[in-house]
């Protein structure tokens, strides 16, 4: 893997080849907002918090650092009005749903977003999902998953294997950004494995 | 109604399709080809897969072709209806048998693409041209289109417009030209408004580009697309709020959902849209869409996300003037917005036919045999029945938007006898 120098926020990087914007900034001890991203999972873009602005031959555009992956002579920037903007517009489409997450809360103070700007419509969920691939690619157990799409995709846990599987488990948990996650576990828990002894006083 | 230019080919000429595979499977050294077709054209389906038959039977797909030792084979893919799988990677991740979702790389499908392998993924239509373009020699195919976009395209004309169907023309064709010339302009009587292309997440033209010449470029500089190929003719009587709030909406539903600007973003876009099409926009909302936009296009993961605020972009750059009656005079211009018109019955013309009581269903409309009707305005459902029905030769229903409905007029005028012996 051969070196490679690129300039974030002004300053000299170095790192190797096919390291991704987010892991040499992070390297480097540059912050940068992510919500999806987790270091044991692979780089999912969805939540795309971590956009920031390249200039490559001359040209600048808007990428997501958490899958761009890094080239020689890149200059970034992890901060500018249009970068913020765009950050704080995205902070209060997720505050509408999750409104008292406080990693949601800390950020939305950094960028001056509002929680109150878009209607609320608490799912509590902000589909990072990080419960999903944690569970599939490091427990490779796939106990929860997507269901559905677009604006009506939730996540569920199957019972079939979460019977078998969560109750020791239950490493997804502090993963979660907001309450949702448990709150979904305990619901099904309840209502597909009934304990013992609420089925005797049924 | 929509017919997708694509599944035309497939459905009436697969075989050049299958033509234009092999020899770009042969040409980049592919054993393997696919061809993602939705499952809701059946007809689609069953041409293309006869046709690779026969061709197999042929020799001309499979094993050693022609003796030349190249092999290749294609396989159809029957898709399970979701827009986004048209963006390349969602396609080709639903060809992994896998959701539809794009994948979230920056790279490109030449070099990682199906199976994690260089991949070659063209519309079918580009596919058909091949054949034509080895044929006929590239001089042949560059004498049609502009400088930027060569060759002809297939566009699906369809709305309000005398002829619609599939056109092929050349690149550079004006709009004027595929509407008057080719479509025979607009049925009954009524004036032009716009032309949407480019399938949902296209813009809308209006009147005063009919001139633009057709191609990629030009499109896009209009604030639209070439997109699919689709063609929506628009009379005066559409209102371009809904029009936006219409494909907003359908492209809300066919988000992946993967990323948030589009998942997000675009269920807010849908519901202020829909809030000003009911008359209740507010001070604020254009700008707020717009901010929306921004996101969209800046932030997300794929195409579907980037093009979507294209529907209100475009008609907000042409037609702004409706979206601020909506918003500050709960008035809907081309009177079709159903929460902020009201129906009313014109006293002079209302011939006391009896017609539209009869029909409402709402039994909203009072009057009787030479009595002239009125429209009870709390009880009318704005269902439009009234205006329908009444016969052309009276027109005496009428639409008002952004101004109060006249009081009816009092009861010892409304018999139409009396009026006739003042005269």
């Amino acid at each position: 893997m051969s070196e490679i120098r690129l300039q974030i926020d002004g300053k000299d990087v170095t790192t190797r080849e096919g390291m991704t914007i987010l892991e040499a900034a992070q390297g480097a001890g540059i912050s940068i907002p992510t919500l999806c991203y987790h270091e044991k999972l692979e780089p999912y873009g969805g939540c795309r918090i971590c956009i920031v602005e390249v200039e490559v031959r001359g040209w600048t555009k808007l990428v997501v650092s958490c899958v761009y992956l890094v080239e020689e002579n890149l200059v970034v920037r992890t901060r500018s009005e249009k970068i913020d903007r765009i950050r704080k517009t995205l902070l209060e489409l997720l505050l509408a749903h999750a409104p008292d997450s406080s990693q949601l809360q800390d950020l939305a103070t950094e960028y001056g977003a509002d929680k109150d700007r878009f209607e609320k419509e608490a799912s509590f969920c902000i589909h990072c999902g990080l419960c999903v691939r944690y569970c599939a690619e490091v427990k490779k157990k796939n106990a929860v998953g997507f269901v559905d799409r677009g604006i009506r995709k939730e996540i569920s846990f199957i019972p079939e294997i979460a019977s078998k599987e969560c109750n020791d488990c239950k490493e997804c948990f502090p993963l979660c950004p907001t309450s949702y996650l448990q709150a979904a576990f305990v619901l099904i828990d309840a209502l597909a494995f009934p304990s013992p002894s609420s089925e005797s006083a049924s | 109604m929509r017919v997708i230019p694509g599944h035309a080919l497939l459905e009436g000429n697969p075989h050049s399709i299958l033509e234009g595979l092999i020899i770009g499977g042969y040409a980049i050294g592919s054993c393997e080809g696919y061809i993602y077709v939705r499952q809701e054209y059946p007809l689609a389906v069953e041409n293309i897969t006869l046709a690779i038959e026969q061709a197999e039977k042929y020799g001309f797909l499979g094993k050693d072709i022609l003796g030349s030792g190249f092999d290749f084979k294609v396989i159809v893919h029957r898709g399970a209806g979701a827009f986004v799988c048209g963006e390349s990677t969602a396609l080709m991740t639903a060809l992994e048998g896998r959701v539809g979702e794009p994948r979230p790389k920056y790279i490109h499908s030449n070099i990682r693409g199906l199976w994690n392998r260089p991949s070659v993924l063209n519309n079918v239509e580009t596919w058909a041209n091949v054949p034509l373009i080895i044929n006929k020699g590239a001089d042949w195919f560059t004498q049609f289109g502009t400088e930027g976009s060569k060759g002809t395209k297939i566009f699906s004309l369809v709305g309000k417009i005398t002829n619609t169907g599939l056109v092929e023309v050349p690149m550079g064709i004006t709009l004027k030209d595929i509407i008057y010339e080719i479509g025979g302009g607009i049925p009954g009587g009524k004036r032009f408004k716009a032309v949407q292309t480019g399938g949902p997440s296209g813009g809308c033209i209006p009147e005063e580009l009919l001139d633009l010449e057709v191609d990629f470029d030009e499109l896009t500089k209009a604030g639209s697309m070439m997109g699919s190929g689709g063609m929506i003719v628009m009379d005066e009587d559409t209102c371009m709020v809904d029009v936006a709030r219409y494909f907003i909406n359908f492209l809300t539903d066919e988000s992946c959902g993967k990323c948030l600007p589009c998942r997000e973003g675009l269920r807010q876009m849908d519901k202020i849209l829909t809030n000003i099409t009911e008359g209740k926009g507010k001070e604020g909302d254009i700008e707020l869409l717009e901010e929306l936009s921004e996101t969209a296009i800046e932030a997300s993961l794929c195409a579907l996300g980037k093009s979507a605020p294209n529907p209100f972009l475009s008609t907000l750059r042409y037609f702004r003037d409706e979206y601020e009656a909506h918003i500050k005079e709960k008035r809907c211009p081309a009177l079709f917005c159903k929460e902020l018109i009201s129906y009313y019955i014109d006293p002079a013309k209302c011939e006391a036919c009896m017609i539209c009581i009869k029909k409402c269903p709402v039994e909203a409309i009072d009057g009787g045999k030479k009595k002239i009707h009125i429209i009870d305005q709390e009880k009318c459902t704005n269902c439009g029945t009234c205006f329908e029905v009444c016969p052309s030769r009276f027109s005496a229903v009428i639409k008002i938007s952004g101004e109060p409905v006249p009081s009816p007029i009092p009861e010892e005028e409304r018999m139409i006898i009396k009026k006739s012996k003042e005269k």
